[in-house]
């Protein structure tokens, strides 16, 4: 039971140390055939985590298919080659390795461990999951089942209600303004071919990124890219353009008849190459940025008792930026808690932060940057990352110091900028007393 | 005296194309003389550390009429004491570029920092302050109150299925504290005071029931010397009660029980038997349960898949679940969500006969031997994550066992037959110990 449950911002990567510096040395490696992949050599430990990261993720699902991507996803892991689901899932576990895969509205994504002592074994097993998975008809539909049944689960959970409802206002037809999971009729519609055409569709080189951490060198690494990865085809679907975000200040009450209402709420944000993408990131760590001293905790929770946690989080996806909150109060209590957040958001577009403040958040910021890099697994994926956000090698050296760069000025004149409190909305599902939605 | 603790070779499988990984010193143990236990484990890696402090004091602990409490204290530790105001501590951490936090389970409460292995010793120092040094206000005491009701609005009562758990255990112990939620009755929750929470404090924080759990880049030696000098000069509690708890009375009734609310979509049914915990110095059955919930529930292969995922379509998913590391009984758990159409009478049923051809077939040797194979590597892969093997000896110490029943186990589980964990299985999974649980859409009719 923890004191709070940590949300972690979608911002990629930061940081060097005040006090220590994590050294992560990152050589780039490109195989004979062509792929580009980093690489951080640590032989401590004999196995490698190696990550895989497709830009397009689940926005790259074809009209009318909703859901095919993360459906496909989720069939990864029952077949492959001559191996039917069990079997292959019994040949895993004669290899002790993990491959697990994630779909999001940007990426789909390979997280592979394996052992040094049977690596190369474990990569004809992962390349058969990437070239040849079966999508077996029985497979299909029993991982549809599991599908329908979270689909269903969604319909009477009250963060998944407000999700829906806050995407669809902000997103419209674009494909972030839906659910990547589909719906109980557009995942019910789904063939064999969907799932084919999905893979096609994700899987491809002009789109791929690479990150791998452990027990290999660049050499073997280099070889490996090239059996797992050398024979995917150049290009995969189109990746859609931008969306156009629309969120108009208010608030949109739906009803849901459970104890304790749970609210989201955001507005405009800021684009993770924006000049003042890191004013933003101090700021924001300030307003709500996840730490039991932000504004928002202490106003909301520490003074007032009205809730377990509240958070601001900046959300530069690909396509779009917004810049997002949540928070759960009882039915009783929502109506001030709004009242409160939406009150530090007028004071941060007012007043700005105090030089205190800004000290302590950069202190935070830049100490706490070494230790997000404690494990194989995690600096794979924060390298992909990096790759992804078009970040120099180097970057992890130098990040601190764009932290410590921002001034008081650069933080306020931004806040005053970008914070409107007029224009936040929250989308608040329960039986909130006092509040109603607004007049569209 | 630094205890150095060999931290057990991992050798994959003799039949195996492997090498041995060398043996190497991760773990060391001590006790300072106060009686606080202290548990170092070593990566070098980056220059990190992560710093806790478990004590042997969790929900089951509390006084009756008092549930929560031990939860409530949690949360009212980050207030006040002589040197720190409220917040001050966690602050101090966040300035420092660290992360803090707490949790609280039924048989232990534990704080913990994550920050550069320079700081250390301000750890040390802020921590063992609010061992004995809390100053709580009247204020403190009812907005905290307030927060941890709507901890408990997010966690249990805006979530059926969480409803459903709360019920069901409640139901399984008679007599134990463990049916009582941790984060405890509403009704119980409301009355909570400074007495109970100070009353709580008083009783269980001292260094002679808390354990020091360091891990990362640390030298033991010098984590021993700050420990003296921090902790060490805490003194013991001399009045610290026994550590007895009300116990189950034989169970001799199977119980049933169904939970309808309207915001369940995706109905299932749960079944829990009492089952013995892992004891120090006796851990085989414990073990062979281990085996038998991952041969029955952990995964695709496993035995329920097979039977009711692969060979029928009668369930969306199934499982078996058990932990091992409690203080006292715990439980053994099945589960199966049904397929859509599939009533959840039906679902039973095909659980129930699911199960009885288990017993029938016996274990899967080429299945245990790929467990087996896999809980040898996930040694391994837990090198990866020293935090990790820090908590499974924060939690083991505070579960009534010893560091050497923590480096024991991997060997046990080695050592497991099929036929011991039939025996088991046959002895533990009795209908007299058992509470069968249906998860219901409020319209649906029970049969």
């Amino acid at each position: 039971m923890n004191r709070f449950k940590l949300i972690v911002a979608t911002l990629a990567t930061c940081l060097l140390a005040l006090p220590a510096v994590a050294e992560v040395k990152i050589k780039e490696v490109v195989s004979p055939g062509g792929i580009t992949a980093w690489l951080v050599e640590d032989h401590s430990i004999p196995f490698t985590a190696l990550e895989l990261r497709f830009r397009g993720g689940t926005s790259l699902d074809a009209p009318g298919k909703r859901g095919a991507i993360y459906l496909m996803a989720g069939l990864l892991e029952e077949g492959a080659g001559d191996l039917m689901a069990q079997d292959y899932a019994k040949a895993l576990e004669a290899l002790a390795a993990s491959f697990s895969y994630d779909t999001s509205k940007d990426t789909t994504s390979i997280s592979a461990r394996f052992l040094s002592e049977n690596r190369d074994e474990a990569i004809a097993l992962l390349s058969d999951t990437i070239h040849q998975p079966r999508f077996d008809q029985v497979a299909v539909d029993r991982v549809r089942g599991q599908v329908l049944s979270g689909l269903r689960s969604d319909t009477k959970d009250p963060n998944e209600i407000a999700g829906k409802a806050f995407a669809a206002m902000t997103y419209g037809d674009h494909p972030y303004g839906t659910d990547g999971k589909g719906t109980i009729d557009s995942v019910t519609a789904l063939t064999r071919q969907d799932m084919i055409d999905a893979h096609k569709a994700v899987f491809a080189r002009d789109r791929l990124y690479v990150g791998a951490v452990g027990d290999i060198n660049a050499e073997q690494l280099g070889a490996l890219l090239d059996t797992l990865l050398g024979d995917l085809p150049e290009s995969g679907a189109a990746i859609p353009g931008p969306a156009e975000v629309t969120i108009p200040g208010g608030v949109t009450v739906v009803d849901f008849d459970t104890p304790q209402s749970v609210a989201l709420f955001g507005q405009i944000g800021i684009d993770r190459d924006d000049p003042e993408f890191f004013a933003a990131y101090v700021m924001n760590q300030i307003l709500g940025g996840g730490s039991f001293e932000s504004r928002l905790m202490t106003e909301v929770r520490e003074k007032r008792g009205l809730t377990y946690g509240v958070y601001s989080y900046l959300v530069p996806r690909d396509l779009a930026a917004v810049y997002m909150g949540s928070v759960a109060s009882a039915n009783d209590k929502m109506a001030e808690a709004v009242q409160v957040i939406r009150d530090e958001w007028r004071r941060m577009a007012t007043e700005g932060v105090t030089e205190k403040e800004l000290q302590d958040a950069k202190t935070y910021l830049t100490g706490a940057y070494p230790l997000r890099f404690d494990g194989n697994g995690p600096i794979a994926s924060i390298m992909v990352g990096m790759q992804i956000q078009g970040l120099p090698i180097d970057y992890i050296a130098t990040r601190n110091d764009k932290v410590n760069a921002v001034t008081l000025e650069d933080v306020n004149s931004f806040a005053a900028k970008l914070m409107d409190p007029d224009g936040l909305h929250f989308t608040v599902v329960g039986r909130p007393v006092g509040l109603e939605s607004s007049a569209q | 005296m630094i205890k150095r603790i060999a931290w057990a070779t991992a050798i994959l499988s003799t039949s195996w194309t492997t090498a041995a990984i060398a043996s190497e010193e991760l773990v060391s143990s001590f006790e300072l003389n106060n009686g606080m236990q202290i548990v170092v484990v070593e990566d070098h890696r980056a220059p990190v550390v992560q710093h806790m402090v478990w004590y042997r004091a969790g929900s089951a602990d509390e006084p009756k009429g008092q549930s929560g409490v031990a939860h409530y204290l949690e949360h009212l530790l980050f207030k006040a004491t002589d040197k720190l105001e409220a917040g001050e501590l966690s602050a101090t951490v966040a300035a420092n570029g660290g992360r803090d936090n707490a949790f609280t389970s039924h048989d232990y409460t534990a704080y913990f920092q994550r920050v550069a292995s320079d700081r250390l010793e301000l750890m040390m120092s802020m921590e063992s302050d609010r061992m004995v040094n809390i100053r709580l206000t009247e204020e403190n005491i009812v907005t905290e109150r307030e927060v941890i009701l709507e901890e408990r609005n997010q966690r249990t009562d805006n979530n059926p299925r969480a409803l459903f758990r709360e019920q069901a255990n409640a139901v399984q112990y008679h007599n134990h504290r463990y049916g009582v939620p941790i984060i405890g009755w509403r009704h119980e929750m409301e009355t909570l005071d400074m007495d109970d929470a100070l009353s709580f404090y008083g009783t269980y924080y001292a260094p002679n029931n808390a354990i020091l759990v360091v891990s990362g880049d640390v030298d033991p030696n010098e984590v021993k010397s700050l420990a003296e000098k921090y902790y060490g000069v805490i003194p013991a509690n001399p009045d610290l009660p026994e550590r007895l708890r009300t116990e189950e009375p034989p169970q001799t009734a199977a119980r049933r029980m169904t939970f309808k609310d309207p915001r369940v979509a995706q109905p299932y049914v749960q079944r829990s038997y009492l089952a013995p915990e892992r004891d120090s110095g006796d851990q085989e059955t414990a073990a062979a349960l281990f085996l038998l919930a991952e041969l029955l529930g952990g995964g695709t292969t496993s035995y329920l898949a097979n039977a009711l995922q692969f060979e029928k379509q009668t369930a969306v998913y199934t499982g078996a679940f058990y932990s091992g590391m409690s203080l006292d009984d715990t439980t053994f758990s099945l589960l199966i969500v049904p397929s859509e159409g599939v009533t959840l009478q039906e679902a039973e049923d095909a659980l129930d006969g699911a199960y009885a051809a288990f017993l029938e077939d016996g274990v899967d040797a080429e299945q245990l031997d790929r467990i087996k194979l896999q809980l040898r590597a996930s040694e391994i892969y837990a090198r990866d994550n020293v935090d990790g093997i820090a908590n499974r000896y924060g939690r083991a110490l505070t579960s009534g066992l010893t560091v050497e029943d923590v480096q024991a186990w991997p060997d046990i589980l080695q050592a497991v037959t099929a036929e011991q964990i039939i025996a088991a299985a046959k002895q533990v999974l009795q209908p007299e110990v058992s509470v069968t649980g249906w998860l219901m859409r409020d319209e649906e009719v029970s049969q």
